[in-house]
């Protein structure tokens, strides 16, 4: 049980360290910002590598969920870029 | 140590440099001039992490080729999409995070749970992951149009009460080690109604809504992949998850203040419930005007200040719009672009698509900026945007949208106001705007209206 101690104490300090670094983003950020950060959540694709493919189900569910979690990562990041690139001072 | 120890080590660290990556990469993201650096080094870090990962991969051609497949798949949608998709696009690949946390919490059932917290951390991250999903393909569906169903439909009711019923299920899915054994699969149950919930979460959630939903989904997507980090014990899940899940609780935050409204009220009452006694019965006539003197007036202007909503998006104006700004200040007039945060369909949908039209950000105020100076406007420009302009909302106590932060542009000297036709904005609310004496409606589709101006502006 340490263990989820040491863990749930890491997810309450990365919530808090995120919530000071982003709380003052300029508007025209906004969407960027949900775009990467969404790109970010990709990072699922970590856990879908270590899953189990002992039975076919399982092979399936994993190869499923490193599927959408790779759409998600290429996907986000890519569209985040293009859209970052678009924003010109004048 | 083993081999296997010493492998088991170099990937932690790897963990932890792509864990501060990340972090450092989300700040930079919120900053205008480091934006595209954060991006690229948080894709660096995903890179990293993933690279470390795959070192212990069991069955290399399933995972492999799912990355491949991914990568394919994501990067045609993603440069092939029309950057006025944008916010439906999003929704879309926030709902596939969300789906690839479902999975890894189902397949981490399927290798059967070690204790109770593992059990109870399987299902929450089924729950939020599965709502994330679906909710996102709604978001999606509602976004593109492509889904139109009333909030008042049966079908509407029938998946609310689904998606009620899907939190009393969970909890006692949670509750059920602690239960006598029952004679049944209360997995396959609870897999189902959690998809089905999440679509009803979203359902009876109206456009001019979507933009602190979208934010919340992020939100979620973020925690989901959180727990699933604490479920596989892997800290560069913990960390990026908690990010993402601050950085949309943040976003959806700031979306309902700009509405004056609790998140509560957006997700479960809508505006239908709000009070009614609004006494915007007397209207009076409004003042049309032409596109010929729209020009003249424009013609003869200092400043002028261009509000765009989300009518702006559906007329596909926004490049029109910027040819104009850009003749109105070769005629030596000042232009502004005056934004409300959630004017359109997501968190900063109008700078997106005037960034597309290469309007420079530098010209786009918030409202608190040009409020002040509102009487100093010659002209303000309104298209297609409605309650983010509505007088009501700082003069009328009974109105629904009484205290949502405006943009006053009824204290500019005039106010054009273009629009298809008289109908009400989203939250259903008159807008007296329309009748103010110094306010000019301009009818019509605003991409035609707008080329009107630019023609005349040419000649």
């Amino acid at each position: 049980m340490e263990i989820y101690a040491l863990l749930g104490f890491v997810l309450i300090l990365s919530i808090y360290l995120g919530l000071e670094l982003i709380s003052k983003v300029p508007s025209t950020l906004h969407t960027p910002l949900m775009s990467g950060a969404n790109a970010i959540s990709g990072i699922a694709l970590v856990g879908a590598l270590v899953l189990s493919t002992d039975s076919n189900l399982q092979s399936a569910i994993a190869f499923l969920a490193v599927l959408f979690a790779s759409i998600n990562v290429f996907g986000g990041y890519l569209v985040t870029n293009r859209m970052l690139k678009m924003f010109k001072k004048k | 140590m083993s081999i296997f120890e010493d492998i088991t080590a170099i990937q932690n660290i790897i963990y932890i440099v792509a864990s501060i990556l990340f972090i450092s990469g989300i700040k930079m993201l919120g900053k205008e001039d480091t934006a595209v650096k954060g991006n690229f080094l948080s894709a660096f870090a995903m890179f990293i992490a993933v690279l470390a990962t795959i070192i212990f991969i069991v069955d290399p051609v399933i995972l492999l080729g799912g990355i491949l497949l991914g990568a394919i798949i994501g990067s045609t949608i993603a440069l092939k999409v029309k950057m006025t998709s944008i916010p439906e696009m999003v929704a879309l690949f926030n709902g596939f995070g969300g789906l690839a946390t479902f999975l890894i919490a189902w397949s981490e059932y399927n290798s059967i749970p070690d204790n109770y917290f593992q059990y109870l951390l399987v299902m929450v991250t089924i729950y939020i992951g599965g709502v994330t999903f679906t909710g996102s393909l709604i978001a999606y569906g509602k976004l593109s149009e492509k889904l139109k169903i009333a909030k008042t439909s049966i079908v509407t009711k029938i998946f609310t009460t689904i998606f009620y019923g899907s939190i009393l299920f969970l909890i006692f899915s949670i509750l059920l080690p602690f239960l006598p054994a029952l004679g049944f699969n209360f997995f396959t149950v609870l897999l189902a109604i959690t998809l089905l919930g999440g679509i009803g979460f979203v359902l009876p959630i109206g456009g001019g809504d979507m933009p602190v939903v979208i934010s919340l989904l992020n939100s979620f997507s973020g925690i989901a992949a959180a727990f699933a980090g604490l479920l596989l014990l892997n800290n560069v899940l913990i960390v990026a998850g908690s990010l993402v899940g601050a950085s949309g609780l943040i976003l959806t935050v700031i979306m309902a203040k700009a509405m004056n409204r609790s998140i509560n009220n957006i997700l479960f009452v809508g505006y239908a419930s709000a009070s009614k006694g609004s006494s915007s019965e007397e209207q009076g006539e409004v003042s049309p005007i032409n596109v010929a003197d729209a020009f003249l007036i424009l013609e003869s202007a200092s400043s002028v200040l261009i509000i765009p909503g989300y009518g702006m998006a559906v007329a596909q104006a926004q490049h029109v719009v910027r040819e104009l700004g850009e003749l109105l200040e070769e005629n030596g007039t000042e232009v502004k672009y005056g934004i409300h945060p959630v004017a359109g369909r997501m968190p900063g949908h109008m700078n997106v698509l005037l960034a597309e039209a290469n309007v420079p950000y530098d010209v786009l105020a918030e409202p608190d900026d040009v409020n002040p100076i509102m009487d100093s406007v010659d002209v303000a420009v309104v298209i297609g945007a409605n309650d983010v302009v509505n007088p009501s909302a700082t003069e009328e106590p009974g109105s629904p949208i009484y205290g949502m932060p405006i943009i006053e542009v009824h204290n500019a000297k005039t106010v054009f106001v273009l629009k298809r036709s008289m109908s009400s904005g989203f939250a259903g609310v008159q807008n007296p705007l329309f009748f103010k004496q110094n306010t000019r409606m301009l009818f019509g589709d605003a991409k035609e209206s707008i080329g009107g101006l630019v023609s005349e502006f040419k000649d």
